[in-house]
């Protein structure tokens, strides 16, 4: 049976119990490559986990200039190669989902690689075998569409271009696509993140027309 | 997957298509290398001075009339593959020298004049009395077979 990491963000409680677990890996003690990012802090105590997605052409591979970051046959987007990696940082600008991070004291990028170490053996990545909420889970995709509501995507809409991950997200079950438009999410009125005044210019900006 | 430019078929995000060598393997690659170095040329040397002294068969090889001062005789010894010079040097004194020269073989000729064995290939001289180098690129005299005479013959007393 197949292993897949879903992410369900509205599950997560803050609890920080993946960072913690992350940071105990001995090839980046200290570290923790799981961000625990809060969606409006003033307003609301809700956290969203982020994991590397994966991606299935990654955009932080395509753009390194020392040809540090590989995919793996099993579709998993490994750290820097530390050998190679000369820490330009255009990876950690180029990816999607913000996932790469420089690391100053060791002028390296290091970002999650799915706990390669243990999901090639057949074990979960240290965060989900610990996360308290299951907002992040690994597992069969038959399991989680029998215990949730939501439903998973892979597929992200950058205004035209398609981001197809290996990891998925949990969304909306009346989602009406199995996409997730993120440009025009960001750009939607009700999220109420764009000034009005900005709103048109970042339109036009984000259609690329 | 969409048809790629060529630079980036150089340079393939994919690890399994990725010629990625660690330090490690090229560390392990380097010591083998050396290692198999080293064993090669300790059982080339060992084999040569296992080969050297084990004792040929004594032989005869000329009668003292065969050669006149200056003359040379070949004859191969201990194997058909080692080509060797008798070289009457002096009514009395004959020697015996294997005709490789210690440089790269080449097989080397004797002057009477000079009483030198001469390597064409580089120029190398040898001794005729002891099989010093005189000149040239080799490094070893060349290897002596010692002879006796008894009467009228002339042996090869083993050991080259």
């Amino acid at each position: 049976m197949e292993m897949e990491f879903f992410i369900d963000p509205s599950r997560c409680i803050g609890c920080q119990a993946c960072v913690h677990a992350c940071t105990e890996c001995d090839s980046h003690r200290g570290q923790s490559m799981v961000h625990l990012d809060f969606i409006d802090r003033s307003a609301s105590p809700q956290t969203a986990p982020v994991v590397c997605m994966h991606c299935e052409d990654p955009a932080c591979a395509r753009v390194c200039p020392a040809d540090a970051i590989k995919v793996t046959a099993e579709g998993v987007v490994q750290s820097a190669l530390t050998e190679r990696c000369i820490g330009c940082s255009n990876c950690v600008l180029a990816c999607p989902f913000g996932v790469p991070k420089y690391m100053i004291a060791a002028d390296q990028m290091m970002k999650c690689d799915l706990c390669y170490d243990r999901t090639s053996v057949g074990k979960k990545p240290m965060c989900a075998s610990v996360c308290p909420s299951e907002a992040l889970f690994y597992g069969a995709r038959e399991e989680v569409l029998k215990r949730r509501q939501e439903k998973p995507v892979s597929d992200f809409v950058f205004g035209r271009q398609v981001v197809k991950t290996k990891v998925s997200l949990m969304v909306s079950p009346e989602a009406r696509h199995l996409e997730l438009d993120v440009a025009s999410f960001i750009r939607s009125p009700q999220l109420g993140l764009l000034p009005s005044g900005e709103k048109e210019g970042m339109r036009g900006l984000g259609a690329q027309e | 997957m969409k048809p790629q430019a060529k630079w980036r078929e150089d340079f393939p995000i994919h690890w399994e298509e990725d010629e990625y060598v660690t330090r490690r393997e090229f560390t392990r690659f380097l010591g083998l290398t050396s290692l198999a170095l080293f064993l090669g040329t300790v059982w080339i040397a060992l084999w040569e001075r296992l080969r050297r002294s084990a004792p040929g068969p004594a032989r005869r090889i000329a009668r003292l009339e065969e050669l006149a001062v200056g003359e040379v005789k070949s004859f191969r010894y201990p194997t058909a593959d080692d080509p060797c010079l008798l070289i009457r040097i002096s009514p009395e004194r004959f020697a015996a020298y294997s005709q490789l020269c210690t440089h790269l073989a080449c097989p080397v000729v004797y002057e009477k004049e000079k009483k030198r064995l001469r390597c064409p290939c580089h120029e190398g001289y040898f001794a005729a009395e002891d099989g010093r180098v005189l000149a040239g690129p080799p490094k070893r005299p060349l290897p002596r077979i010692d002879l006796s005479i008894e009467g009228s013959d002339i042996w090869i007393q083993g050991a080259l």
